[in-house]
């Protein structure tokens, strides 16, 4: 009885992944399929702590340490999330991954343990005498695609909040790829090793795995982090359904191969809205390899200076403004700022709009979030196509911290690590000004060309400092 | 190959669920808005926060004098809460946001 109402658990809770995936995709059920699918993960867990026997008919024990650990969980995890800033949003997701990731990686050590310790006395068995080949793989590729995942996703959370900087050496790709024969390498020995030695190949598969995690992010660019995250973010689906195969849990298992399908197609999406193929990103220029070379690119011409009156006067008296917000926006906590020039244009009869490009930011749909936050009204967001037809009618464009996503190199430079990838057409419209605080390239590190043609002025500054001023230049008006 | 195609025998029903669990994982998301991205991946984050149940099988299962095993699966469980946990709630302050916009 209680086995089938377990049962009944993991499949109502199989559902509500199915559901709440499907949910999430849709902007008007996006919430409430978040809480339909963490209604179904309590289900789930709730009928494994107390409905769960194993082959021999025993219900688990040690409670003390399971709801300790849950309750250190889930204060801690709350409190991060709560807590974060809304700029730090995405590497909180990376750091979250790399759990779940850990987790995998250690339910994988324990099985091993496990068996290792049941068959101690007898040290002289082949390991493979004792464990089918399948399940084997799965515990092994558990293992190892959830230290990837852990090591990965710890790199990505630091490459973000600037923690990591991009490394890369020659023939790194190469050196990827050894590590990663001797991970698979190491995961063969094991399984041909005597019970008694089992432990130095198990060691060196984590070990190996560990190395490649952070190998394999190391070389790929900030701006590329969400692409990556997304991917790692599958393997730890992946990871997870290997868990499933192991313990024949359909809810791990419908719930890890669901997000191991649904992360790799968002992560092509991704890629696809910068018009990038995901080897591109993975192995691409963007890479601090190529950094050098395009990043001392010509300096063409000079850059003109605008005092921030002069600000004030071209904004007030413009019929139509659009602003292009960037990660600079973010930084700088200025969403409240905006809004509120926003608000003060209008009142001056100016039409105001935002042009979003997709990847403007640090993850896609980061911008939008942030506005919102500062209640910018939805209809005020141009994505960038719609954009990209006003841009010719329209008088001034601010551009507030955005720098690759306007870069006219992407359309016309093809040797440009960012040829190709749609940008915002800004300098169709009369005057642009571009606020940032300083020179400094992008995140991909390349010179932009539209800082120095002549319709382009810059306003130096903390954005949102930049912002509070304008506002008040403008009152005083 | 013999051992193989016997193992796919044994193990057929859960290789036809992953099979069509690949086809829904794409089928479901297949048009979502850029703008959902961020937060779709947020929340595909914290549903495979499950691996959470393998760790509390692996806890509650090991023998009280099994320490390394006790070891491993508190940590576990630890990681695999903080997963779902902060991956759910994580979600729902960015999707909080959206809503906002509705109205």
């Amino acid at each position: 009885m209680e086995l089938n109402i377990l049962t009944l658990c993991y499949l109502i809770a199989s559902v509500t992944f199915i559901l709440g995936l499907k949910m999430l995709s849709n902007p008007a059920t996006a919430r409430n399929g978040n809480l339909v699918a963490a209604a179904g993960m309590t289900i789930a867990i709730l009928g494994t702590i107390f409905l769960y026997t194993d082959s021999d008919g025993h219900k688990l024990h040690n409670y003390g340490w399971i709801f300790g650990g849950i309750l250190i969980g889930a204060i801690t995890g709350t409190y991060a999330a709560k807590k974060v800033k809304m700029t730090a949003m995405p590497e909180m997701v990376s750091l979250f991954n790399g759990m779940g990731g850990a987790c995998a990686a250690l339910i994988s050590a324990a099985e091993f343990y496990h068996i290792y310790r049941n068959h101690q006395g007898s040290p002289d068995t082949p390991f493979h005498d004792l464990v089918p080949v399948g399940f084997y793989i799965t515990i092994v590729a558990g293992a190892i695609i959830g230290t990837i995942s852990y090591t990965g996703s710890i790199i990505a959370w630091g490459k973000l909040n600037g923690r990591v900087k991009d490394f890369s050496f020659k023939g790194q790709h190469i050196v990827n790829m050894i590590v990663l024969a001797l991970v698979l390498v190491s995961a063969v020995l094991a399984y041909r090793s005597d019970i008694g030695n089992i432990y130095l190949p198990f060691i060196l598969i984590g070990f190996f795995a560990f190395i490649y995690g952070i190998l394999f992010v190391m070389p790929i660019g900030g701006a590329d982090m969400p692409v990556v995250i997304s991917l790692l973010n599958s393997f730890t689906g992946v990871a997870a359904a290997c868990g499933g195969f192991l313990y024949d849990n359909k809810a791990m298992l419908t719930g890890g191969i669901l997000v191991g399908a649904a992360g790799t197609l968002l992560t092509i999406l991704m890629c696809k809205a910068m018009n990038r193929s995901l080897t591109n990103v993975l192995i691409g220029s963007f890479g601090g390899g190529h950094k050098a070379g395009a990043g001392g690119a010509k300096q063409q011409g000079t850059v003109r200076e605008i005092t921030l009156s002069d600000t004030a006067v071209v904004m007030a008296y413009a019929n139509k403004v659009f602003i292009v917000p960037g990660y600079g926006l973010a930084v700088a906590q200025a969403q409240h700022a905006c809004h509120e020039l926003e608000k003060l244009l209008e009142g001056k009869g100016v039409e105001v709009k935002y042009a979003i490009h997709p990847v403007a930011g640090r993850m896609p749909g980061h911008m939008n979030v942030l506005l919102a936050e500062a209640d910018v009204s939805y209809d005020k967001l141009m994505e960038m196509e719609h954009a990209n037809d006003e841009f010719a009618s329209t008088d001034v464009v601010l551009i507030l911290g955005a720098n690759d996503v306007v870069n006219p190199a992407a359309k016309t430079d093809p040797s440009s690590p960012i040829y190709g990838m749609p940008v915002l057409d800004v300098e169709l419209a009369r005057n642009v000004i571009v606020n940032k605080r300083s020179m400094k390239p992008g995140y991909a590190g390349i010179e932009n060309e539209l800082f120095f043609r002549p319709k382009t002025s810059m306003l130096f500054g903390d954005a949102k400092k930049v912002l509070q001023d304008l506002i008040a230049e403008i009152k005083n008006l | 190959m013999d051992s193989l195609l016997n193992w796919i025998t044994v193990n057929q029903q859960i290789i036809y669920i992953v099979v069509l669990m690949i086809f829904v994982g794409i089928e479901v998301i297949g048009h979502v808005p850029s703008v959902l991205h961020t937060p779709l991946m947020s929340g595909a984050n914290a549903i495979h926060g499950v691996v959470i149940i393998g760790a509390i099988i692996v806890m509650g299962k090991a023998e009280s004098d099994n320490y390394l095993a006790l070891a491993l699966g508190f940590l576990a469980v630890i990681l695999g809460t903080l997963n779902v946990v902060g991956g759910f709630v994580v979600t729902d302050r960015m999707l909080e946001m959206f809503k906002k916009k509705k109205k």
